[in-house]
């Protein structure tokens, strides 16, 4: 049974690299300007680590098939070199492996976290509730009205708890439930969440952060490709979780300031 | 003579009357078993929920016919609703982390063992140790209470997050009674795991018999010892975290949620909390869960291993030192679940390195015993094959955490299947590996019969190449951005994958009715099984020395005296190619070079 258990172990190897090899799995089309380092980080991780996935389960294979069932009183043998081969072949290989890893990692995270977004760039903020998104524009004025917790009222579309009747900077603020951005421009997201934790996913722009209740979070982004992309909740919100998303929507610059103009209008 | 009084002190009378000898009972043998049976009826109801969910996720309309009696809001003419998806999700994860992952590698089998293995005749405080146990049972009672409630289970999943978990029925069905009943349970999970763990901790510093160094205990004996001091910290923060929570949910007070919030059109009354303590503290607990989990399967596959090689591992040094890293290193990265929740990317950076460290000892550990099998004479039994598989399936679920400990990949790949993937390979499976391997092992000690070889066999099979069929996909399709805790996926990119995830549905199917192979082998073998010798596996450590099942002081009376270390294996001894720890024989290699 031990040849038996060797076969399957490497027929579970061949397989499971399978459809990765083939790519058969593939991520989607990127459209930010960070992407790109994420998927070559992920694409050096996935050679690293399938090679030791698939190295290992060879090696214990091939062990299983040599060493079951010997003949008796075949000797027993040590492996060359012992405890101190295995430590150091993990010291050097996985350390090296890792130290590699870990420090280019951080490039493509830096282009993500520790960059500020540029003064020029388009300010969008979201509110996340149980189970929608809504995104505000600061309107001609370049500000936005205060967000008042009590005077939210959903029924009469003021998601934001907005006081215009008070405050001017938020008369001319538009709402959206979708987010529209000009494409090949900065944009920076300010995060609130309105209850509970949501997050923002975008596969195509490799982006994923969390809404923190009480906790406003600042997210930058340059959307290279004009289209209509799906922005998903990750985080477990509730009953509709499944149900939370909007779009996002990357137009041509004059498009964009089209799609302004019809919204400030109404 | 002290080390002999000392093991007197902590002798108890013979036990008499049924209560005292299998409900209440002092004997920490009864104890384990308990242990398992618990854990056992926990794994069964885990895995019908997981079934449930699969069914749901697959084919969303599908009718479960029992399923209405049983919750008639969850479930109204059979088809599940999306929040008691969620609800299941919640159960199945709390029932399988806490009361299997802990339970059955470490509660179970670690009160049964360890004292035998270290030569002691109970643990350090017998009543403490059936006092765990009770509190545990409690723990599961008020859990298992969620599902009959009007209200039902909980939907924020085991991690239950705050705020939606702090600010009571405004978050949701489940999430009035449901919850608290959630923290109450788990707070009392928490103290009787923190009992259990100093009783590991001062039986095993304490009660060791004469000879009985550190280092001559067995390396599952070592794996529990150390999964105990990494207990009693991680069950200490978990503890406050939960009363933080039920304070929060029904005193009024404000430690995760903080003001402003409108959730359900209401303004809650609270202000100044913050919803990151909640993960802070519940990840200072949660990834060191993980190691809670896995390092005695790691133990338990080390002894077996030895035993079935009949050689020596290449050092057990080496392996009681990584494993001790591992423990040591699992405080320092709890981050890692938390690259995306806000808080300072600066501190990801801090978080990763740390987690990529862990590698290091897991590697290892993955050597020596790969090393190991070299040259070795491998008896194959249904314990070996298990304890093989633990090393492939420990090997396929840790690679993939090289990715996760990376922010900057963890970016795209948090909250998908891929993370779903990974930690049932490594915490799930490779950890309830370690437990059937255990079982099939250590079963003929624990009963006095032998477990049925073909149906263990069997059992593995199904296993084995079953549990690769379910979770080898979830890495994949989390590659594409297959987003997890969703009750389906049916309006979007996800259709044309929908055929994967009916595959894994079937192979999950599959896999769980396998696992009724094994537990109908556990019953009949228990009853009907073959008359198991003292020392079935012609092992060495002490546990072997004794009848099968032990009596109730596990020595007779008698205290052992122990010559060797547990690893004279491939040597000349009287009985075959083997020295038992308490033989003064002198040991003699086999082959003369």
């Amino acid at each position: 049974m031990g040849k038996l258990l060797a076969i399957v172990l490497v027929v579970i190897a061949v397989l499971s690299a399978y459809p990765i090899v083939t790519h058969m799995f593939v991520l989607p089309e990127d459209i930010s300007t960070h992407g790109r380092a994420i998927d070559q980080q992920l694409h050096d991780t996935m050679l690293e680590a399938g090679l030791s996935f698939v190295g290992a389960q060879i090696v214990l294979a091939v062990f299983v098939w040599g060493f079951t069932n010997r003949k008796e009183g075949s000797p027993l043998k040590s492996f060359p070199g012992g405890a101190k081969v295995a430590v150091i072949a993990a010291f050097v290989l996985v350390g090296t492996e890792v130290l590699a890893l870990g420090v280019m990692g951080q490039k493509a995270w830096a282009q993500v976290y520790f960059t500020s977004p540029k003064p020029n760039a388009l300010q969008v903020q979201v509110q996340a509730e149980q189970f929608a998104y809504y995104f505000r524009y600061a309107g001609p004025d370049g500000k936005f009205g205060l967000i008042h917790p009590d005077k939210i009222d959903e029924g009469n579309q003021n998601y934001f708890g907005l006081d215009p009747a008070n405050e001017v900077e938020a008369r001319d603020d538009i709402v959206s439930g979708e987010l529209v951005v000009p494409v090949n421009r900065e944009v920076q997201l300010l995060m609130h969440a309105k209850d509970v934790g949501h997050s923002f996913y975008v596969r195509e722009l490799r982006l994923q952060q969390d809404f923190v209740p009480g906790l406003d979070l600042s997210l930058h982004f340059t959307a290279t490709k004009i289209g209509k992309y799906e922005i998903v909740c990750t985080q477990l919100c509730g009953l509709g979780h499944y149900n939370m998303k909007a779009y996002l929507n990357v137009m041509s610059e004059a498009d964009y300031e089209k799609w302004l103009k019809e919204q400030a209008a109404q | 003579m002290q080390e002999a009084s000392v093991q007197e002190a902590h002798v108890h009378a013979p036990p008499q009357g049924f209560l005292r000898k299998y409900v209440f009972s002092l004997d920490h043998k009864v104890i384990g078993k308990q242990y398992y049976a618990l854990a056992l009826a926990a794994v069964f109801t885990g895995m019908i929920l997981s079934w449930l969910m699969r069914i749901h996720m697959v084919w969303p309309n599908a009718k479960i016919p029992l399923l209405e009696l049983f919750s008639k809001n969850g479930a109204p003419g059979g088809v599940m609703t999306p929040e008691y998806y969620l609800s299941l999700l919640t159960m199945h994860g709390t029932l399988m982390v806490f009361f299997v992952l802990t339970n059955a590698p470490f509660a179970a089998f670690g009160n049964y063992f360890l004292p035998i293995q270290i030569g002691a005749e109970d643990m350090a405080f017998p009543r403490f140790n059936m006092m765990s146990f009770w509190t545990t049972f409690v723990a599961w009672v008020v859990l298992m209470l969620a599902f009959f409630i009007p209200d039902g289970p909980p939907i924020a999943g085991w991690t239950e997050y705050a705020p939606l978990s702090a600010v009571g029925k405004d978050a949701g069905p489940g999430m009035e009674w449901g919850a608290s009943l959630w923290g109450i349970s788990i707070a009392i999970f928490c103290v009787a795991s923190l009992l259990g763990a100093l009783n590991f901790i001062a039986t095993t510093l304490d009660l060791r018999a004469k000879g009985m160094t550190l280092m001559r205990m067995p390396l599952c004996t070592w794996a529990w010892f150390i999964t105990s001091c990494i207990a009693l910290l991680a069950f200490a923060v978990l503890f406050p975290a939960c009363i933080l929570l039920i304070l929060d949910r029904h005193a009024g007070t404000s430690f995760f949620i903080p003001g402003g919030l409108v959730i359900s059109d209401r303004l809650q009354p609270h202000s100044g909390g913050s919803p990151l303590l909640w993960q802070h503290l519940f990840w200072f607990f949660g990834h060191p869960e993980v190691y809670i989990a896995i390092l005695p399967s790691m133990g338990i596959v080390s002894h077996i291993l030895v035993n079935s090689m009949r050689k020596p591992l290449l050092s057990a040094r080496v392996v009681i030192y990584s494993m001790m890293s591992i423990g040591f290193l699992s405080y320092m990265v709890w981050g890692h679940h938390m690259f995306v929740s806000g808080m300072n990317p600066l501190s990801s950076l801090a978080f990763s390195f740390p987690t990529l460290t862990i590698t290091i000892p897991a590697t290892v550990l993955t050597l020596i015993w790969l090393g190991s099998l070299y040259g070795s004479n491998l008896q194959i039994n249904s314990a070996s094959l298990f304890a093989l598989g633990f090393i492939s399936m420990f090997v396929a679920g840790g690679v993939s955490g090289f990715f996760l400990a990376q922010p900057s990949i963890d970016i795209y790949l948090h909250a998908t299947y891929f993370v779903v993937g990974h930690f049932h390979l490594v915490m799930g499976v490779a950890s309830l590996f370690g437990v059937f391997a255990g079982t099939y092992f250590w079963f003929p000690k624990m009963t006095g019969r032998m477990m049925s070889e073909p149906l263990g066999k069997l059992h593995f099979w199904i296993t084995f190449v079953g549990a690769y069929c379910i979770f080898m996909p979830f890495h994949y399709l989390g590659l594409i951005g297959n987003v997890r805790r969703y009750q389906s996926f049916v309006d979007d990119f996800m259709a044309p994958y929908m055929g994967w995830h009916k595959f894994v549905t079937i192979a999950a199917l599959i896999t769980g009715a396998g696992q009724l192979v094994f537990l109908y082998n556990l019953i009949y073998s228990r009853f009907r099984g073959k008359p198991a010798t003292e020392n079935p596996w012609n092992a060495t450590s002490l546990e072997w020395s004794i009848p099968s099942p032990p009596p109730w002081n596990n020595f007779g009376g008698k205290h052992p005296i122990v010559y060797h270390d547990p690893y004279q294996y491939g040597v000349k001894g009287s009985k075959g190619d083997f020295v038992m720890q308490d033989s003064p024989e002198q040991v003699v290699a086999a082959s003369g070079d």
